[in-house]
């Protein structure tokens, strides 16, 4: 009886520090984790999650703040590789974040625009390019689609336009067949 | 549809009846020496195979007719059959090939999918489960002191009556390689039991003959293209080499590595069941890794198991290493060989 | 005798090519329209030179090459530019491009051409001239020739291999230009041969082309070395072509100049000549038109022509249903006949269901491995598919998914018929579509960070100079009452 008392809690000792000396030694900086949410999340900035930005919402997630569903751009893709690279179950997207849409620039319509520099301040990236009074353009190479440049428009010259299928970034798809398809 | 617009015409149903065909030598060698009792087994397992595979598919939503006109299941019916002793009762070859359709080979995935040999599944399923009924296997009629016809071999199979007065004793008798095994027990010198009634020349009277046209529709299914060299080869030569170790060390307890090749199921497991593309692995050298393992532990179930043979149980076991294999012997691709 | 190496695998499918070799190299008249792609090659779309409206020359060029990896584009005739704007072309997603129109005048009015002596000049500026003269690979990568002409400053070329192996079914193009134009293609090998310095020329063509090789061989002369190799399909890959020739193995993502070899088709060796010895641009090209018509043969087609009219004139058959560009094997479908040919295009075969009929229902893989072994590049096809089909890109990677050349022997081959090519075109577009969105992600990460960095810093320079002129206004008060 002693002896099993004294190998049982004598185990629990040994394995109780290996274990208190691993995750000292092996322990991993906060931030890599945050580091590797952000790499996943789509840096579209657009604030949908209710963070203001894809980092923040990445810091949330890390600290247990925040579900993995709350990325509509990232959409359901995005939510499987944070399932995967957290470790924890799959759930499809919050509605009350919105829903998941192709991919779109924003495009102003120059006629419109009074050159009133709102949406230039509201962009999460830099990508209206204008001076006060001067019409404003969309450097669509560098649109992220968040549609934050929208709201404080007051002449609503605004509009997303999605992005077109070319040559170059054309994609072959999957094949599908009757028998291999279940 | 994309490119390419061309193929050759081959089809899996096509390799199948190939594999199937490549059997009948072996499968005539045993009606001849063991009596007509292997065809109404082989018959038996084709309806059950048949039925079985048919049920699944629509269980599974998948189409019937393309999936039973591929020929697989009927292969593994065919396997079943010849691995199992010819004059089983109806309900053993049944549940085991029913067990080697629906368990080991749908409920996987089906067709390409399933990671165990389905017909050495059901032979380990009814090893297991009948030991008795799993070792009577029929004495060549050469040696057995009764011969039966076919419609006592059918009344013994469904309603397991026997002509009257004769005993089961006469018409079976355990295998040579299990023989050689009790004997061994018994402590009998080796070559006074290899000169028993049951053995012939270089394995089982009868048996070595099957070993022989396995050999034949195994080349026939080189000649085809179906099968490659690499694991028939390295089967037989590891089986030969480890034999051949043991009896030279003791000869006296072991037999000789032609015996091992011609009796039980070496030459079929060569040409046959490891070849099988679905469970076995797909690099060359994994293919050598596979079947050489599968050859020592053929051998050495033989010797140190308890069962009669060893080849179902060696496939199995390197069945679960062939993920593994595989991921281990990838060859290098154009331009970054060594 | 040359010692010639192997490569793994490799098909025979069925040859096709004696159908479209009995005429010479046809000349096709004008058509009513020409639409010419500015985009006809590997690298950034020509610029337009030309205006709505404006008459062109014969020659005259109708895009500029812009950027790096670029190539001129020219008009083939004489004639009017009637439209600029998007027009579908030869591509498989049947998406348009920018083309321009022209209308041809009849008059086929050349602008001055002015041929050079490519062995008295510098080489950068014959590399400039084949840029200018639109001269890329004609065997269908299309990839600009001046660039593969630069020998780099350390490694040495030492082989040239010409390849008029042409090992696709159907296409017999390269076999017509090179029976009738032999001379052309030697004169334009030794201008290669002298941009590479290269030790040694060989051409390789497969030995089902006796008299192309005859007349190789006659025009080749001593220093250039013609060889014939066995007709096996892909062995006109050019890696493939480079491995049987000189044993070396060109892999995947490293250039073969590295290895002391370049390749070209013998049709770009062809054109080479045009533009340095005539002064000549690349303004038409040789097209196989074959399969399901009465009377296949080769033309001398008009880049921009519609391949419906150069099909017009081989009267296509009853049954036709639409038509593959390239061959069988390599091709693709494509999406409307009446699309511009190219100078991708050397090959328009006709589709028939008894020529090319559908495939049978796929069925599930049974690894099998006749993939593998008819497998080029070496590859495990059975394992890709599986990856491919259960969307594991990673580890398709990893099992070398961008080494297939995509040659289709592993569909060809497949006793379950399973479009295994489809499954990697699919995977790999996936894979560049992912790395696309990778790119511009971190992009925008880079500059919100930088944002958020100036709209702080700015806020803080804010800050400091309000309390700076706080502080000041105080002090002014300050010596105010103090005064």
């Amino acid at each position: 009886m002693l002896d099993a008392i004294l190998v049982m809690s004598g185990l629990a000792l040994f394995l109780g520090s290996l274990l208190g000396y691993a995750s000292i030694r092996f322990h991993v900086q906060g931030n890599a984790l945050v580091e590797k949410i952000d790499a996943i999340l789509p840096q579209t900035q657009c604030a949908q999650c209710g963070f203001p930005g894809c980092r923040p919402y990445a810091e949330a997630i890390a600290e247990g703040r925040a579900e993995i569903n709350q990325c509509p751009p990232g959409g359901e893709a995005n939510i499987h590789k944070l399932a995967d690279l957290l470790g924890v179950e799959f759930k499809s997207l919050n509605a009350k974040h919105g829903a998941e849409k192709p991919k779109s620039v924003a495009f102003i319509d120059e006629n419109t625009c009074i050159g009133c520099t709102l949406c230039i301040q509201a962009c999460p990236v830099d990508a209206i390019s204008g001076a006060p009074k001067h019409m404003h353009t969309i450097l669509s190479q560098e649109c992220t689609g968040c549609e934050l440049c929208i709201e404080p428009c007051p002449v609503d010259c605004i509009s997303m336009v999605p992005v077109a299928v070319t040559v170059s970034n054309w994609k072959w798809k999957a094949p599908s067949y009757l028998q291999e398809a279940g | 549809m994309s490119s390419p617009y061309l193929s050759q015409p081959s089809s899996v149903s096509m390799i199948m009846l190939k594999v199937l065909c490549a059997m009948i030598p072996a499968i005539a060698a045993d009606a001849w020496f063991f009596g007509p009792a292997v065809l109404v087994t082989i018959c038996l397992a084709s309806i059950t195979a048949l039925c079985v595979e048919a049920l699944m598919l629509q269980l599974r939503n998948r189409p019937v007719l393309p999936f039973l006109m591929d020929g697989s299941a009927l292969l593994t019916a065919w396997l079943l059959a010849l691995s199992i002793p010819p004059m089983g009762p109806w309900w053993m070859i049944v549940t085991g090939t029913a067990f080697a359709i629906a368990i080991s080979k749908h409920l996987y995935g089906g067709l390409g999918n399933n990671p165990f040999n389905p017909a050495m599944v059901g032979y380990a399923v009814l090893i297991i489960s009948f030991p008795v009924q799993m070792t009577q296997w029929l004495a060549p009629e050469s040696v057995a002191q009764a011969h039966l016809g076919l419609g006592e071999v059918l009344d013994y199979m469904f309603f397991h009556i026997l002509p009257q007065g004769m005993n089961l004793d006469a018409v079976t008798s355990a295998t040579p390689l299990d023989t050689l095994k009790t004997q061994l027990h018994m402590e009998r010198p080796i070559g006074e039991i290899l000169s028993m009634p049951i053995y012939g020349a270089m394995g089982g009277k009868g048996g070595e003959w099957m070993a022989a046209a396995y050999l034949a529709g195994g080349l026939y299914l080189l000649q085809q293209r179906i099968i490659t060299w690499q694991v028939p080869v390295a089967f037989l030569a590891s089986i030969f080499a480890i034999s051949g170790l043991f009896h030279l060390a003791d000869s006296a307890h072991h037999a000789g590595p032609f015996f091992h090749l011609a009796s039980g199921a070496s030459m079929i497991g060569a040409f046959f069941i490891l070849t099988d593309p679905v469970t076995g692995p797909t690099t060359p050298k994994g293919k050598l890794l596979f079947a050489t393992g599968a050859g020592i532990l053929t051998y050495l179930i033989r010797t140190y198991g308890n069962y009669p043979d060893g080849v179902a149980f060696a496939t199995l076991l390197m069945n679960i290493c062939v993920p593994l294999i595989d991921a281990y012997t990838q060859p290098p691709v154009f331009g970054k060989k060594k | 005798m040359r010692k010639l190496f192997h490569f793994n695998g490799g098909v025979h499918p069925p040859q096709h090519k004696v159908e479209s070799v009995k005429d010479p190299i046809r000349k096709p008249p004008l058509p009513e329209k020409l639409v010419i792609p500015l985009h006809q090659h590997i690298g950034t779309a020509a610029k337009v030179a030309v205006m709505v409206g404006e008459r062109v020359l014969k020659g005259q060029k109708i895009g500029e090459a812009t950027g790096n990896v670029s190539s001129a584009i020219h008009a083939p005739t004489s004639g009017k530019v009637l439209e600029i704007g998007n027009f579908p072309v030869a591509h498989p997603s049947g998406l348009s491009e920018l083309c321009v129109t022209i209308a041809p005048d009849g008059m086929d009015e050349a602008a001055p051409f002015s041929p050079v002596d490519p062995f008295s000049m510098d080489p950068a500026e014959i590399r400039k001239i084949l840029r200018d003269s639109g001269v890329v690979g004609l065997g269908g990568a299309v990839f600009p020739s001046a660039i593969k002409l630069n020998p780099g400053r350390e490694k040495q070329v030492r082989t040239l291999v010409l390849n008029g192996a042409e090992c696709e079914p159907y296409i017999t193009c390269d076999d017509l230009l090179m029976r009738e134009r032999a001379d052309e293609i030697v004169k334009g090998a030794q201008i290669m041969r002298h941009l590479l310095h290269a030790e040694e020329v060989i051409v390789g063509i497969e030995d089902n082309k006796p008299e192309a090789i005859a007349a190789m061989k006659q025009a080749a002369g001593d220093e250039i070395e013609v060889v014939a190799v066995p007709t096996l399909y892909p062995g006109g890959g050019a890696k493939q072509l480079i491995r049987v020739l000189t044993g070396i193995e060109v892999p995947a993502g490293e250039r073969s100049t590295d290895l002391g070899v370049q390749c070209f088709n013998v049709a770009t060796a062809y054109t080479v000549y045009r533009a340095i010895a005539c002064g000549e641009p690349v303004t038409s090209r040789i097209v196989t038109v074959t399969g399901n018509v009465k009377n296949p043969g080769n033309y001398e087609a008009l880049i921009g022509t519609p391949m419906d009219f150069l099909i017009g004139l081989s009267e296509p058959l009853e049954g036709s249903r639409g038509a593959l560009m390239g061959g069988p094997m390599m091709g693709f479908d494509l999406p409307s006949v009446s699309v511009p040919v190219v100078k991708a295009t050397n090959c328009i075969i006709v589709k028939s269901e008894k020529l090319f009929p559908a495939p049978p229902t796929p069925m599930p893989c049974i690894r099998c491995g006749r993939c593998a072994a008819s497998c080029p590049a070496d590859l495990q096809p059975q394992e890709l598919y599986w990856f491919a089909k259960a969307g594991n890109f990673g580890k398709a990677q990893e099992y070398s998914l961008f080494d297939c050349i995509e040659c289709g022997c592993c569909s060809y081959v497949c006793p379950s018929h399973i479009p295994l090519v489809q499954f990697y075109r699919y995977a790999k577009s996936e894979i560049w579509a992912q790395e696309r969105e990778k790119k511009s992600s971190d992009i925008a990460r880079v500059r919100h960070e930088f944002r958020i960095e100036r709209t702080e810093r700015e806020k803080r320079e804010k800050a400091e100079r309000l309390a700076q002129k706080a502080a000041q206004t105080r002090a002014q008060i300050k010596a105010e009452e103090n005064s």
